[in-house]
Formats: C-alpha cells, sequence, structure tokens
C-alpha cells in the first residue's frame, strides 16, 4: 500500500500544477481531500493492515494530508494573485456610461426656504404658530387697525367669500391676534413666534404676481421689547439667511397695524451692492416690513399699551426664492413643472 | 407724484445733491422710486448706487438762454423763417428755422417785449426733433435753402423735456433773465417720482413735501403768500353757503373774482403742470389745478354769471346728499346716478358738482367767463372713498380727499388761488372770504414722557432732541419735566388723541426723522417665552422627507377649485366620497374654474398629472395641504391632507441588467404608504376594501387606524382616467388625513434586542383558493410560528398551468430564530410543521410541490 500513496501524491500534485481557476480547485480539494476524496479512502484502509504496520501508515497519510492541504493553500492563493492580477488589467469599465436611475425625489422650492427661515428663527426663540387660511374680516383687518374704508385696505385686493364677514387672508398678520389672545393668557406672557402660511390676493396672475403665496410673520411681545431689538433681530437673520458680512438699510414705511413702521433692506447678495439688474442698480433688496406692534393691536390682542410693546416683521419667502435661483417667473411655483422641481 | 426740484426750492433751500436728498426722503418714509432728469447732469454720492440715467445733459456753453430780438422771412423758403437772436454775444446770431409759432413775428420788427427761448450754438448735441425715436445729435453747421446756418432755437422735444415740436420754446420775459446764461441754470430740473403710503396725506403736495425736506434736512420752510389784494365790493349778498350734513363737509370756503380774463396761463405755470403731466386750459382752471398740487388743497372754480342765471339771483351753494334717481353729467362728459351717499355741492336749480371729486359741466369756465366764483372746501375722506368706488372716478381732487385734506387748508387754498388768478387774469376780488366752518378737528396734544422714548426705541434720546425734531415737523412743543407736550400742527390729520396711539405717532416721527439708522442693533433681553416644540410642523416635515426619501416630489397646488371639477371626480354609477360639506365660495374669484376652496387635493393632483405628462414618463408626486370644509359655522374647518400620485414606469430606462421596467400598479403605492406608516412608526392599521368611489372598486383600499377611516388609496376609476385623459398609463392616487396620522404616529417606541443566535432560512409555497387574500395567508402563517416565526416575506405569486384552476400559489420566505439559543433543524421543522398543518387546517392550503 506503501507505493499507493505516493502515487496518490504524484497524481494529486501533478493535477494541482494544472489548476488555474477556483472551479477546477474545489473539484481537486474534493477529489483528494474531501470527505469521500482519496486521503479519506486511504485512512478508510487502515483497519486492513496488520496493526504493526497501521501507526506507521497513519503517520504516512497524515504526512501527506499536511503536504496536500498546504500545496492546496498555495495553489489557492497563487490562482487568486491572479485573478486579481487580471482584473486589475482588463476589468476596465467605460466609466462614461450614463448612471442607473436612481429615483432622487425633492422638496418644493417653498418649503426649502419655509425650512431654513423656521430654524433660524427658531434658533432665536421664535416658534411656529400656524394660522388659518380662511379668516374673519374683523381679523384680517379691523382688528388689525384697518377699519371699513381705511385707505390701506386698497393695497390688499382681497379675495371674498358668499359670505361678507369671511374672506381669504390677504396677509399672515391676522394670525397676530390670534396668537395674542391664545397664547398671550389674557395680555400677561410674552410672546415669540412666527406664522407661516398661505395668503391669497385678487390680482392678475403675471410672471411678477399670483393669486397665491406664502408669507412668513414674526412676532415678539413682552414687557420691554424695543424698536433696536427689532433691528438686531432682523439683522441676525439677514446675516445668516443670506451671509455673514449682509448689510441692511432700514426706511420709515407705514402699515397700518404697526407704528413705527419699517422696511428692511439688504445689500443686494447678487452684486455684493454694486448695483445689478435685479436690485434695479439701487444696491439693496426688499426682505421684510416690519414695526413696533400699534398699540390698537396690542390692546385687540389683550394687551395693555402702556406696559406691553413688541415688533413684528413680514417677509415673502417666494421672493427670496425667486432671488437666490434666479427664478423670473412666480407662475413656476404652482404650476409644478417636475421639471422645474427636480432643479432643486 | 412727480415732485420737479425747483418747485421744491421755491419753499426750502436744498444744500445737498438731488440723489442725496432722494435716499434721505426714501430712509424717512418718502419712497423716491425714481428721479427724472432735463437737462441736469446725474451726480455720484459717494456710498449711494442709481441706475445710471441715459437723459440728455445740457452743454453750459452750448445751450443756452436766448432772446429772439426779430423774426425775419427766409428769402427762399416760405416755412422757413430767420430769428436773430441775442444770446449774449456781440452780435446777433441769425437761426433759420421752421417753427410756426415764430412765423406770427415775421418781418414785424423788433419784437417788444421781447421773448426769450432755448438756444443751441454749433456742436451742441440735442435730440433729433424729426426723429420718431429717441435719437441723438450733433449740431453741425450746412445750408438750409441757400442761407448757412450753424446754431438753432430749440423745441421742447429737441431738449427732452417733452414730445412737443410744433414751435420753439417761447418764455415771457422775467427780469431774472440774461441772454448767454446757460440754459441748464433757467430749465434745468431734477423730477422726484415720490410714492406715498396712505399715512402721508399731508404730504401729496409740493409744500407737503417741502416740509418734509425742512424737517429732513433741518432748514427753514418757506410759505408762500396766501393774502390777496381785496378791492372790489364785498361778497357778503352775492353769494350764500348752505351746509345740510356738516360731517360729510365739515368746511366750505369761496371767494369771488369780478372782471377778469379767461386765457392762456403763462410759461412758468404752463411750464410747471406740463412737468408734472397736466394739461394746460386756461389761467383760472390752470389756478385750481396748480393749488391742488402746490398746497395739496384741491378746488374748482366757477362760472359765477352761469350760476346767478340759474338762480335767477344771488346763488345759494348747498352741499347735501342726493335726491332719489338725482343724475348730474360731470366733466368728463358722463351722465352719473348719483348714489345715496355721494356729497355733492349743489344750487337751487340742482346737482353743480360732486363735491371734492369731480364737477359738473353746466357751470364750468369758459372763454366768455368774466366773474369767477372759487370753491375751496374740506370732504370726509371715507365719503369721498365711498364716492370713488361707486362712480368709478379718479381724480386729482379725489386722490387727495380721500386720503384725507385738513379743513385748515381750505381758507389758505382760497385766499391763494383767488390771489393767484387775479395776477394772471386781472379784475377785483370781492372783499372778504365766505367761510362756512361747522366741523372744526379737535386740536391734538399729546404728553410723551422722554422716558417712554427711550425704552420703545431702544436708543437714550434727550428731552431737548426729541423737542427739536417734532419742532422741525411744526409741532407745537411745550416741555414739562421730563414731559413733551406736543399739539400737533394744523395741516395733520394723522396724530392720535388716544394716549399710547398719539404716543407711537410721536416715536414714529422722532425716530425716521433722527433716523433708522442712529437706532442700535440689539439682542432681545426680554424674559423668553417657554420654548415648545410644534409636533404637527414637526411630523408634517417628517412626512415630506421620508416621502421625498422614496423618491418622489412634493408639489404646492393651488387651493382654488370648483364644484363642477370636484363633481368630476365621482363615478357615474356612484355617489361621491368627498367629505359631506359646504364649498367656502369665493365672491370675486380670479376665474370659474376656480370660485371655491378645495374639498380634497385630488381634482388638482390629476391635473398635474396631465400637464406633466408630455414631458415625463413616470410621475412620483406628494402634497401636504389643508383643504376647506364649511361645515355651518361661520369659518370653515382646514384639515391637512396628504395627496400622493404615482403614474408611470416603475422604473425608469436604462442600459445595464435587468432593465425590466413594467407600470407602477396599487402596490407601489401600498409600498410607499407602508412605509410611511412604518418610519411613523404607526404599526396597528388595517387596510380594508376600497369604498371611495374615485378609485376602481377592486383595485383600491381604505387605510384605518384603530378602526377610523384615514384615508383612502387604489388605483383611480377608470371612468375618471378618462375624463382627466389620464389613459396613458395607471394613475394611482391616495389621500389621507394628516392629524390622525399625526394622532396615531408613536412618539415614543421601544426596540428589540439584537439576538446573537442564527437564524434558520426557508421558503415555502402554499397552494390556495384564488379568492384568498394574501393578507389572510400570511396571518395564518404568523399566528401558527408563533414567538420563533420572525419573518414571513410573500415572494412569489402563481397563477397557471403548473396548479390547479381557482388556485393560485403563494410563496414566502420564513426565518425562523429563537432568541435564547442557537435553533436546531428538528426545532425549524417542528414550526414548519405548525405552519403547514394550520394552512391546510383554516385555508385548505395544500405545500406544492417543487
Amino acid at each position: 500500500m506503501t507505493g499507493s500513496i505516493e502515487d496518490i501524491r504524484r497524481e494529486a500534485l501533478e493535477a494541482l500544477a494544472h489548476i488555474a481557476d477556483g472551479e477546477r480547485l474545489a473539484d481537486w480539494r474534493s477529489r483528494f481531500l474531501g470527505r469521500r476524496g482519496a486521503l479519506n479512502s486511504l485512512f478508510g484502509t487502515i483497519g486492513a493492515l496488520p496493526p504493526e504496520e497501521r501507526a506507521g501508515f497513519g503517520q504516512r497519510v497524515n504526512a501527506l494530508q499536511q503536504e496536500l492541504n498546504q500545496s492546496f493553500e498555495e495553489r489557492e492563493s497563487l490562482i487568486q494573485s491572479q485573478l486579481m492580477a487580471r482584473d486589475l488589467e482588463e476589468g476596465e469599465i467605460d466609466i462614461s456610461l450614463p448612471a442607473y436611475p436612481r429615483r432622487r425625489g425633492g422638496l418644493h422650492p417653498s418649503t426649502r426656504t419655509h425650512r431654513e427661515f423656521q430654524t433660524i428663527w427658531a434658533d432665536m426663540g421664535f416658534q411656529v404658530y400656524q394660522s388659518r387660511d380662511v379668516e374673519e374680516d374683523e381679523f384680517n383687518f379691523t382688528l388689525l387697525n384697518l377699519p371699513p374704508h381705511h385707505p390701506a385696505r386698497d393695497m390688499q385686493d382681497t379675495f371674498y367669500t358668499k359670505d361678507p364677514r369671511v374672506l381669504l387672508r390677504t396677509h399672515t398678520s391676522p394670525g397676530q391676534i390670534r396668537a395674542m389672545r391664545e397664547l398671550g393668557a389674557g395680555g400677561t406672557k410674552p410672546i415669540r413666534v412666527i406664522l407661516p402660511g398661505m395668503c391669497y390676493r385678487q390680482e392678475q396672475v403675471t410672471a411678477r404676481s399670483e393669486i397665491q403665496f406664502t408669507q412668513v410673520e414674526g412676532l415678539a411681545i413682552g414687557r420691554n421689547i424695543r424698536m433696536s431689538d427689532l433691528k438686531g433681530t432682523i439683522a441676525e437673520f439677514a446675516k445668516r439667511m443670506y451671509s455673514p458680512t449682509a448689510k441692511v438699510r432700514y426706511r420709515a414705511s407705514y402699515f397700518p397695524f404697526t407704528e413705527p413702521s419699517m422696511e428692511v433692506d439688504v445689500e443686494c447678495f447678487l452684486c455684493d451692492g454694486e448695483g445689478c439688474r435685479v436690485c434695479k442698480h439701487t444696491g439693496w433688496l426688499e426682505i421684510a416690513g416690519s414695526g413696533m406692534v400699534h398699540p390698537d393691536v396690542l390692546r385687540n390682542g389683550g394687551y395693555d399699551p402702556s406696559e406691553w410693546s413688541g415688533f413684528a416683521f413680514g417677509m415673502g419667502p417666494e421672493r427670496i426664492t425667486m432671488l437666490k435661483h434666479g427664478i423670473q417667473d412666480i407662475r413656476y411655483f404652482w404650476a409644478n413643472d417636475l421639471r422645474f422641481l427636480e432643479q432643486f | 407724484m412727480l415732485v420737479p426740484i425747483s418747485w421744491l426750492r421755491e419753499f426750502v433751500d436744498i444744500d445737498v445733491p438731488v440723489e442725496l436728498l432722494a435716499e434721505r426722503l426714501t430712509v424717512a418714509g418718502l419712497e423716491v422710486a425714481h428721479l427724472q432728469y432735463i437737462g441736469l447732469p446725474q451726480q455720484s454720492v459717494p456710498g449711494l448706487r442709481m441706475p445710471s440715467s441715459d437723459h440728455l445733459v445740457w452743454d453750459r456753453e452750448k445751450l443756452l438762454l436766448a432772446r429772439i430780438v426779430e423774426v425775419k422771412a427766409h428769402p427762399k423758403a416760405d416755412r422757413l423763417v430767420l430769428a436773430m437772436v441775442d444770446y449774449g454775444a456781440e452780435e446777433l446770431e441769425q437761426c433759420v428755422t421752421g417753427a410756426t409759432n415764430l412765423f406770427g413775428y415775421k418781418d414785424k420788427g423788433a419784437i417788444d417785449p421781447p421773448i426769450w427761448s432755448a438756444f443751441a450754438r454749433e456742436g451742441a448735441e440735442v435730440w433729433d426733433g424729426r426723429s420718431a425715436k429717441p435719437k441723438r445729435m450733433t449740431l453741425k453747421g450746412r445750408e438750409l435753402r441757400g442761407i448757412y446756418n450753424k446754431s438753432m432755437v430749440c423745441s421742447e422735444k429737441e431738449l427732452g423735456i417733452s414730445d412737443e415740436h410744433e414751435g420753439v420754446i417761447v418764455m415771457e420775459h422775467e427780469a431774472r433773465y440774461v441772454a448767454g446764461a446757460p440754459l441748464a441754470d433757467v430749465l434745468g430740473d431734477v423730477l422726484l417720482d415720490i410714492e406715498f403710503t396712505p399715512n402721508l396725506a399731508r404730504c401729496f403736495s409740493m409744500i407737503g413735501v417741502a416740509r418734509e425736506v425742512a424737517a429732513v434736512l433741518n432748514v427753514k420752510m418757506r410759505y408762500p403768500s396766501f393774502d390777496f389784494l381785496a378791492a372790489g365790493a364785498p361778497i357778503d349778498g352775492q353769494v350764500k353757503i348752505d351746509i345740510r350734513e356738516p360731517d360729510l363737509n365739515p368746511r366750505f370756503t369761496l371767494a369771488l373774482l369780478r372782471e377778469t380774463a379767461v386765457k392762456p396761463s403763462p410759461f412758468w405755470l404752463q411750464r410747471r403742470l406740463k412737468l408734472i403731466g397736466q394739461r394746460p386750459r386756461n389761467n383760472i382752471v390752470d389756478v385750481t389745478n396748480y393749488l391742488t398740487f402746490e398746497l395739496g388743497q384741491p378746488m374748482h372754480a366757477f362760472d359765477y354769471d352761469k350760476l346767478v342765471e340759474r338762480a335767477g339771483g344771488p346763488p345759494t351753494i348747498i352741499t347735501r346728499l342726493p335726491q332719489p334717481g338725482e343724475q348730474l353729467e360731470t366733466l368728463d362728459g358722463v351722465m352719473r346716478d348719483l348714489g345715496s351717499e355721494t356729497i355733492l355741492v349743489a344750487d337751487t336749480a340742482g346737482a353743480l358738482s360732486l363735491g371734492g371729486v369731480i364737477g359738473g359741466g353746466d357751470t364750468e369756465i369758459s372763454e366768455e367767463t368774466r366773474n369767477v366764483l372759487l370753491e375751496a372746501a374740506a370732504w370726509n375722506n371715507i365719503s369721498i372713498r365711498k364716492t370713488i368706488r361707486q362712480q368709478k372716478v379718479h381724480t386729482e381732487a379725489s386722490a387727495r380727499f380721500s386720503r384725507g385734506v385738513h379743513p385748515s387748508q381750505a381758507i389758505l387754498g382760497c385766499g391763494r388761488g383767488i390771489e393767484l388768478m387775479r395776477q394772471l387774469g386781472g379784475g377785483a376780488i370781492a372783499s372778504g372770504l365766505l367761510d362756512a366752518y361747522p366741523r372744526q378737528p379737535a386740536t391734538v396734544t399729546v404728553q410723551l414722557p422722554i422716558e417712554r422714548v427711550t425704552r420703545l426705541l431702544g436708543m437714550e434720546v434727550t428731552l431737548e432732541q426729541a423737542a427739536a425734531v417734532l419742532r422741525r415737523l411744526e409741532f407745537d412743543v411745550a416741555l414739562e419735566g421730563d414731559v413733551i407736550r406736543a399739539t400737533a400742527p394744523d395741516h395733520r390729520l394723522d396724530i392720535s388723541a388716544d394716549l399710547a396711539v398719539g404716543q407711537h405717532d410721536l416715536l414714529e416721527e422722532i425716530a425716521r426723522i433722527i433716523g433708522y439708522d442712529q437706532i442700535p442693533e440689539t439682542i432681545m433681553a426680554d424674559e423668553m417665552p417657554p420654548q415648545r416644540e410644534n409636533t404637527t410642523v414637526l411630523i408634517e416635515e417628517r412626512i415630506r422627507d421620508i416621502l421625498v426619501g422614496q423618491g418622489l416630489y412634493e408639489v404646492i397646488n393651488y387651493r382654488f377649485t370648483s364644484r363642477e371639477r370636484e363633481a368630476m371626480l365621482a363615478p357615474s354609477s356612484a355617489p361621491s366620497s368627498l367629505p359631506e360639506a359646504d364649498y367656502v365660495e369665493i365672491a370675486n374669484p380670479a376665474a370659474s374654474e376656480r370660485d371655491a376652496l378645495r374639498h380634497t387635493l385630488m381634482t388638482n393632483m390629476l391635473e398635474t398629472a396631465i400637464n406633466n405628462a408630455r414631458f415625463q414618463k413616470t410621475q412620483q408626486v406628494f402634497e401636504i395641504g389643508k383643504v376647506y370644509l364649511s361645515r355651518g359655522d361661520v369659518l370653515p374647518e382646514e384639515p391637512l391632507h396628504l395627496g400622493i400620485l404615482l403614474t408611470g414606469e416603475r422604473k425608469q430606462a436604462w442600459w445595464g441588467e435587468g432593465n425590466s421596467r413594467g407600470e407602477m400598479d396599487f402596490f407601489d403605492l401600498k409600498g410607499v404608504l407602508e412605509s410611511l406608516l412604518h418610519a411613523l412608526h404607526i404599526a396597528d392599521y388595517t387596510l380594508e376594501r376600497g369604498t371611495h368611489s374615485s378609485f376602481h372598486p377592486g383595485r383600491s383600499a381604505d387605510l384605518l387606524l384603530a378602526g377610523e377611516r384615514i384615508g383612502s388609496f387604489g388605483e383611480i376609476h377608470p371612468e375618471l382616467a378618462a375624463r382627466f385623459k389620464l389613459t396613458a398609463a395607471r394613475v394611482l392616487y391616495g389621500e389621507f388625513a394628516v392629524e390622525l396620522l399625526i394622532r396615531h404616529h408613536q412618539r415614543l417606541h421601544a426596540i428589540e434586542a439584537l439576538p446573537a443566535t442564527p437564524a434558520v432560512l426557508e421558503d415555502i409555497a402554499l397552494v390556495v383558493n384564488a379568492d384568498t387574500p394574501a393578507s389572510e395567508v400570511e396571518a395564518v402563517i404568523r399566528q401558527a410560528g408563533g414567538r420563533l416565526l420572525k419573518d414571513a416575506l410573500l415572494f412569489d405569486v402563481y397563477v397557471g398551468d403548473q396548479i390547479p384552476p381557482g388556485k393560485k400559489s403563494l410563496a414566502y420566505a420564513l426565518a425562523y430564530q429563537d432568541e435564547t439559543k442557537t435553533l436546531t433543524d428538528k426545532g425549524a421543522a417542528k414550526i414548519r410543521k405548525k405552519i403547514i398543518g394550520a394552512a391546510r387546517h383554516r385555508l385548505k392550503a395544500e405545500l406544492r410541490s417543487q
């Protein structure tokens, strides 16, 4: 049987030397080293040997097994490194082929801007207060110091409903009254909220005006809220929204529900204030209307204006989105053309 | 309103460039939208950006004020004349011109008094008067019908003043004119185009703006004279005033000018009116217009003799409300039905004009008018607003009275107006003005402690500083300790008598005149309100993120729709499944298909799908937005809905392996929904066969949470698909109530520990009746598998030749696992046996042989 061991060894090593791929290597392994392989057959013959030869035979078979195992591993690693080398050499692909499509999805640009707003204002302690779209005339106008026939009502083209008491809010400001009444606890608690939402105006739909648009209103009420706080707060917002070095200009203006009132301009971030088509060569972009809450509005919200004061501001996210992305036509916003939405 | 700087300078000295003045006015609240230059160069101011103007700048050496001394005939041309021009040089210049307005002087010798005009020397740049489009030209010498000519007398068009090119500029002699002076110093101007917010009614005139300029620049205001020279017989007995509605007409004044002449106004007056866009008519009417703009007090002139004729004697001017059915033909030629609220100026014979809005034709000034009765009155601004709205008439007078003109101004206007008329037309002013003043506004005095200024502005303002600012604005200021007592000047109606409001009124004045830029920027030191998260907003935004993560795009649609459009959502065979509620209907809709607020997002979502179908093979979109349900209360409910729409190919075309596309179906949408529910940790939901009539009844489902219906989804009903022309591909749509989802979402959820033992995986295929729902099969498997069955995933559904008819084969990948110990083959076989047993017993299922 000694010759048999040697025969198997020669046969195995010779076969192994010709193997160049993993599949045949696995076959080889099961042929010689597997459960029903050649070596196990040899071990199976031990019982048939005379007792004195059994130990020596077993040792030799064991030695062969070790040798073949080692040879196998060497061959395996050789094949692997050859395969790897070949893959590195020949496995080049055309990387210019188009990518496999992934479904992307995206937020509406208006939502994106609203989130930016909300993050910045939340950091300054302003929480989101959601108010209603369909409003009473009283909340949209009268309680905001715009009684019937007030000239400022002409500034807003209102959608009225068939119930003359009810309209679609023309601005987010009626939410000020609701927020004060709901959160102010009868004029005893400070408030810091932003009021985002859809507003509506009866206008000709053009590239520059829409019948619905979003606004973000801000309101801070306290015992010691100053106009300097309004300036500081808006300037901080402008720095975070536009640029850390954004210059801000304040202009006296008029809103019936604030006094003193002011318009806020930020240095044009498209031309760094040098003057361009977008800022109409003035170097400034209008970003917010604001002011100190009018005493009558404070009263209507339940606060005593001799003890409490506040500021309010309103901004138009669509306009800011348009400026930031060079959108020329406001009608893109609600037309929902996917070719537009996919660009955000 | 256009404000010529030349006109402003009459009332106030302006020592800064116009460009800087415009910026100062703008930040003080008078927004200068635009500067319009006439002849003068645009000046650059450090730190100030402005659009560059492409106007013609008049060369100070070559465009000069000149005197036309004589006009001679052109020897060879009838339609040309030779103007002999004195422009300050030693010799007269001869200009060949076709100016028709000089023909009258032809060959009449020296002109006396001399006429003045604009003279352009050789090399001067002017606009080409004959070109239809603006075109510059430089004056060069050339022969004109045999006579060499190198200069010219200019028309307004050639100088860029107006489009007028009929004749050359002709100005009456004024003492200050010097031949050869730069034209820019005489006719050069800059117009400030100012937009007034409603609180600036008092500024709606040259004097009104000048007051602001004086306050902003801290210079003195120079008022014109309001005196008049009354040399005629007294007005008493010539006319009476009878105010019947003093609340609507708080003041009415009259002046009478006798024996005057109606004729064209002099150059200076015409020029000012033309500068601001008004057409000159005659000296009388022009003065009323002039004062409307100069003082902000609109006025009306009557032909006195016509009034006498109508009354058959001295007239009585009555201001009253119309009688039922009363009509008046106004100056614009419109016969008007007078509403019940229009205040009229009338006499005993009937209506004369709409008070403060527009005059009637009957008594207007004509060339024959000799005696003029001038009215300056005050009107209630709300009443005027109602008239404007009712009559749809907008005039310079109504623009001012509707904003509010203080009654104190009427008497000033009356006096200045009648005097100007006398100066321009001659005649004698009747002594005395008639002044009926039944409602004098109370004087407003506001007490303002200086501490309140500092506290509300956040800036230290001294008592003296605040008082000085208010005095600059013509407040009468007294100091009592630390309190300012400020009495509003009598041209202001905007200072409130209410203490808190009045204080804010003054604060605004102090702040804007000191300059908002002087107020520091501070961080709020006030108490911070408690910070609570807004769960609704949080989850709403989470839903957006989850859906975007699944490859959906967010859309935002109009919230408008119409009853008819939403009615299209129900198939003809079934009633609508939309919420039972009334619509919020728009009284003045933008379009008839947008005359109500939506009950569902579906209509607009389907239309968005149609619009996109032209460009997209596949659409996956969602919207989160309100719907509006009117349920008897004044205001509707405004619940938030989520709409999801999928249509088109499941995968985009691509070049690689496995590009089997296939059209999206019910299960794609179900997958989106279940992923959303999973991410919101809503586990205890059930799906039932759909009940919403807008969907295919066999391929739709309702989502229920704890028995409550949250929404429906599925393939849209084929009839809808046809109606909306969405038949190219299946359209999957679902709509869900967001607030209900939020209510059911798990804020906190426990996780399962990660087992260390391996799972045993195996597949089984069960053959069941074709109508057995897959959810039932899975339920049986899960129940039988018990604690050790970790997962049962359906990976194949087969119907066909290999199994009996009326049957289907459902293949599941099962995972068994025991967290406490490694599961043996025997243990796994036991679970498998239990599952198969239960399926046989409860579903009559057979194990499908491989």
